[in-house]
């Protein structure tokens, strides 16, 4: 069948810079750039472009350079370009439009309406290069008070604790989705900065086994990977409900990604998809939820915190009120902007609610029941820099999972090719010749200078504000005002208009 | 300039202000006039603007001491009805009166000042199966939030609050404080940047028999308010003074942490240190700030909170806003300004400036070490 789809992007190539030494042809894992030796020349096959900019970056003449396909259909509000290719798409395979990373879709973005505040004259601001800032941050339930013996000395248990020395965690990403080198350099990202990293639902390889202190380890509905060993590994467990970019569906690895390796530690034959359901088998109801949270409790005698993963859906504070009650430590909420390895495109782009007014009305409404201060809250799922982690932890997050961003610092162009398995940058691949080009070494050092950096902005922004730990930013809503949003936006996220004083 | 008050009045807004604080207390609970600490304030007139103060004394009513005794605010006799009607409802009131005023030039539009002598009702008591104390908070709580242009500022045994708009020795001679004793007075001087219309924003700020005068400005504000909402507080005057009146009152009263916890939870000690600490103090530390964590003030205040067996003294972590401590025989000073000090007592045996984040607290000695 005769395609209609023509190719998204260009690939130019200046031939007066060009040098033929075919650096381009080696990279492009999706066979762009071919050598032509008749020619002498390099051709390239534009369809197959992705747009990541691998070759681009590589190329040591800079001869290269992506552009977007200026082919213009008619104009026509309703039937964009997107709308059109994708009919075009799926008439010629019959299938279901698979993409990856999160919603790229032109929905409102909360972080963007909103503004923080700082200091002048009645207040002063606290200046971090000379003052402490304070950002130690605890994730875990806390009893609603403590108790002291009459010397003073403290009765009360405190249930487990995360302690972060950043408010900024890694979000859950499989062995499986990226490479074992992109686990790796969060992994010791984590470990050098004081934050935590997620295994996701793809088990714990051995290599990331000296991590294993500083790993979240989640137990989603496939199971993958999930034995006493694993539980027992991680700091953390966290139960993976759904995911902001497919809410209500499970996770998909295809079977091309199942190599050996990923076998062993997801405890599947090679080759085989790896399809979670959408649902836990054992999870029908929030009382089979509280079975679970206590059943792994016991699994390790209650000697680290779980938690519950849910993605931001309508019914989200309701929800995440019952999860509290059913007796998890911290719930993890993904925005409908969060990424994924693979999702159904209509799905990531028409399913769940904006992270911003979820956390708002989750964090209201556990306080509205009292509840807010026994469970931890992490926000996820369209974090992009430290003004929308400030953000999120002024709406009420105790701290916050990246992912997305996360991957871009080791390297990630968003080229939303995830699901193909073919990432040219090492990332979201399990192809050897592709993983190896992602060095841990220096992945570990970008993802910890990315964490640095956001938490040295961060503490610049705390300091401008009057505040020197992060626990007094946390829920504290006056420290915002929206800009251009509406009653009801208003309402929901708790914060008063720009313009109107305190 | 009627509906820019009107507009602006304290309870809509927040208003940032500065402040003059001073307090002392006799701790062989020996009984000083209120003249000597309207006396005092005069020396920090600098320090406010003539738009509010307010004095609080310990031991002032003695022959009342086992009745609640309620200070109210009215804007009019409406208001006075609505709330006495109230009162009479659920409290045995012994003994109502207009709080004894002197006319005063500078004084203008005071509101109808009353005071009512009362304990809540057996009845209501063990009705709703609380203890009296809680009973006085939420009938407080109900008329501060309900009644409009009523306004309970004082709510203590044995204590009472003065406060209004003037200087303070204005307030002092338009209250006649020179007729009261006490074995602890505090007193409060305001600085705020805009004009409050309204006489309840003057500090202190009492709940039950805890005083709050405070110098400072809490950036912490919406993380302490929306923590102290889920134990049924409302801040109704948008102070920062109220909340952490409130903050002292549940940690205290209602959690019954011991005061030294209570003051590492509003003025922690960086981890820094902490992490230095050995271990058991450590473990200790890091729960206190792990569950507390809305309970940090932070921002710029020096604080003094007057209780019925003694006062405390507290600034902020990084010491952003003044506070020195005095003591003379058995009396010990905290105020603003050591100024204030020397003139209540002119050679004291010892001044000094309390850290950041380190309290002074000086107790009746007969009620012994606090619990």
């Amino acid at each position: 069948m005769k395609s209609l789809y023509e190719s998204d992007f260009l690939v130019i190539r200046d031939e007066t810079k060009c040098i033929r030494c075919k650096v381009c042809v080696r990279q492009c894992a999706n066979e762009v750039h071919q050598y032509d030796e008749e020619e002498d020349r390099v051709v390239a096959d534009s369809s197959k472009c992705v747009g990541c900019h691998r070759c681009v970056a590589l190329c040591p003449t800079k001869a290269i350079t992506i552009i977007k396909n200026p082919l213009e259909f008619r104009a026509n509000y309703q039937w964009t370009e997107r709308a059109i290719k994708d009919i075009y798409k799926q008439a010629e395979t019959g299938g279901i439009l698979l993409t990856g990373m999160g919603n790229d879709k032109n929905y409102p973005i909360y972080w963007d309406r909103l503004l923080i505040n700082a200091s002048q004259v009645t207040n002063p601001s606290i200046d971090p290069l000379r003052e402490p800032m304070e950002l130690k941050t605890f994730i875990g339930r806390k009893p609603e008070r403590l108790e002291f013996d009459s010397y003073g000395n403290l009765i009360t248990e405190i249930p487990p604790q995360l302690e972060l020395e950043v408010p900024i965690m890694f979000s859950a990403m499989s062995f499986g989705s990226i490479s074992i080198n992109a686990c790796e350099s969060l992994a010791r990202a984590s470990m050098e900065v004081g934050t935590f990293w997620n295994t996701g639902e793809g088990g714990l390889h051995k290599k990331l086994y000296p991590y294993k202190d500083r790993a979240i380890v989640q137990c989603a509905s496939g199971r993958f990977g999930v034995d006493i060993d694993y539980l027992n590994a991680g700091a953390a467990i966290e139960i993976k409900i759904g995911q902001g970019a497919k809410p209500g569906i499970g996770g998909h690895l295809p079977g091309e990604k199942v190599g050996e390796e990923v076998s062993k530690t997801r405890m599947i034959p090679i080759g085989t998809d790896a399809i979670s359901p959408a649902p836990h088998h054992d999870i029908y109801s929030i009382e089979d939820l509280r079975q679970l949270i206590y059943a792994l409790k016991e699994a390790v005698s209650y000697k680290k915190p779980v938690g519950v993963k849910i993605a931001a859906v309508h019914n989200v504070s309701a929800i995440a009120s019952g999860i509290a009650r059913a007796g998890a430590d911290f719930i993890a909420i993904d925005g409908f902007r969060g990424g994924t390895g693979a999702a159904p495109m209509r799905i990531r782009d028409n399913v769940g609610i904006p992270i911003e007014l979820a956390l708002a009305s989750v964090d209201t409404r556990l306080r509205e029941e009292g509840l807010r201060n026994q469970v931890s809250i992490v926000a996820a799922g369209s974090i992009r820099n430290s003004a929308d982690v400030i953000k999120a932890i002024a709406l009420g997050a105790d701290a916050v999972y990246i992912a997305t961003s996360a991957l871009v610092a080791l390297g990630c162009h968003l080229c939303q090719n995830c699901h193909t398995g073919r990432c040219n940058w090492g990332i979201a691949t399990q192809d050897p010749y592709l993983v190896k080009r992602l060095n841990p070494d220096i992945g570990a050092r970008r993802a910890s200078n990315l964490l640095r950096a956001w938490e040295h902005e961060i503490k610049e922004m705390l300091g401008g504000m009057g505040i020197n730990a992060l626990e007094s930013l946390r829920g504290n809503r006056l420290m915002l005002r929206g800009v251009g949003l509406n009653e009801k936006e208003l309402e929901i996220l708790g914060v008063k208009h720009a313009g109107e004083g305190i | 300039m009627k509906d820019i008050n009107l507009r602006y009045i304290e309870g809509e807004i927040r208003i940032p202000s500065a402040c003059g604080l001073l307090g002392y207390i006799n701790k062989k609970g020996e009984l000083t006039s209120g003249y000597h600490i309207v006396s005092a304030m005069g020396v920090m007139r600098e320090r406010g603007n003539g738009l509010g103060a307010g004095f609080a004394g310990y031991g002032v009513y003695p022959d009342r001491e086992d009745y609640y005794a309620l200070h109210l605010f009215f804007e009019d006799n409406k208001a006075k009805e609505e709330t006495s009607s109230l009162l009479y409802k659920y409290l045995d009131v012994v003994q109502e009166e207009k709080v004894p005023t002197r006319k005063v030039r500078t004084i203008k539009d005071p509101p109808i000042i009353w005071r009512y002598f009362a304990k809540p009702k057996e009845d209501y008591i063990e009705e709703s199966e609380t203890t009296e104390d809680d009973f006085i908070v939420d009938l407080v709580m109900k008329i501060n939030s309900r009644i409009s242009g009523a306004y309970v500022f004082s709510s203590g045994k044995n204590m009472g609050v003065f406060k209004g708009v003037g200087y303070p020795e204005d307030i002092g001679e338009f209250y006649k404080l020179e007729e009261y004793q006490g074995y602890t007075w505090i007193a409060h001087s305001r600085f705020p940047t805009n004009t409050p219309g309204w006489w309840g924003g003057a500090h202190p700020f009492s709940l039950l028999d805890w005083t709050v005068v405070h110098n400072g400005e809490i950036s912490s504000y919406g993380t302490n308010v929306r923590y102290i909402e889920m134990f049924g507080y409302k801040c109704t005057l948008m102070t920062d003074t109220e909340v952490i009146a409130y903050l002292i009152d549940l940690l205290i009263r209602r959690h019954k942490l011991p005061v030294d916890v209570v003051i590492k939870a509003l003025a922690p000690p960086f981890y820094s240190i902490i992490d230095v600490m050995e271990e058991e103090e450590r473990r200790k530390m890091k729960a206190i700030r792990a569950v507390y964590q809305s309970c940090l003030l932070n921002g710029p205040f020096a604080i003094i909170v007057g209780f019925k067996d003694g006062i405390i003294a507290l600034n902020d972590r990084i010491k952003l806003r003044p506070l020195v401590a005095g003591e003379n025989g058995d009396f010990v000073y905290v105020a603003s300004e050591e100024s204030a000090i020397r003139e209540l007592s002119p050679s004291p045996d010892r001044v000094w400036m309390p850290r950041g984040g380190e309290a002074v607290i000086s107790t009746l000695e007969e009620k012994g070490v606090l619990v």
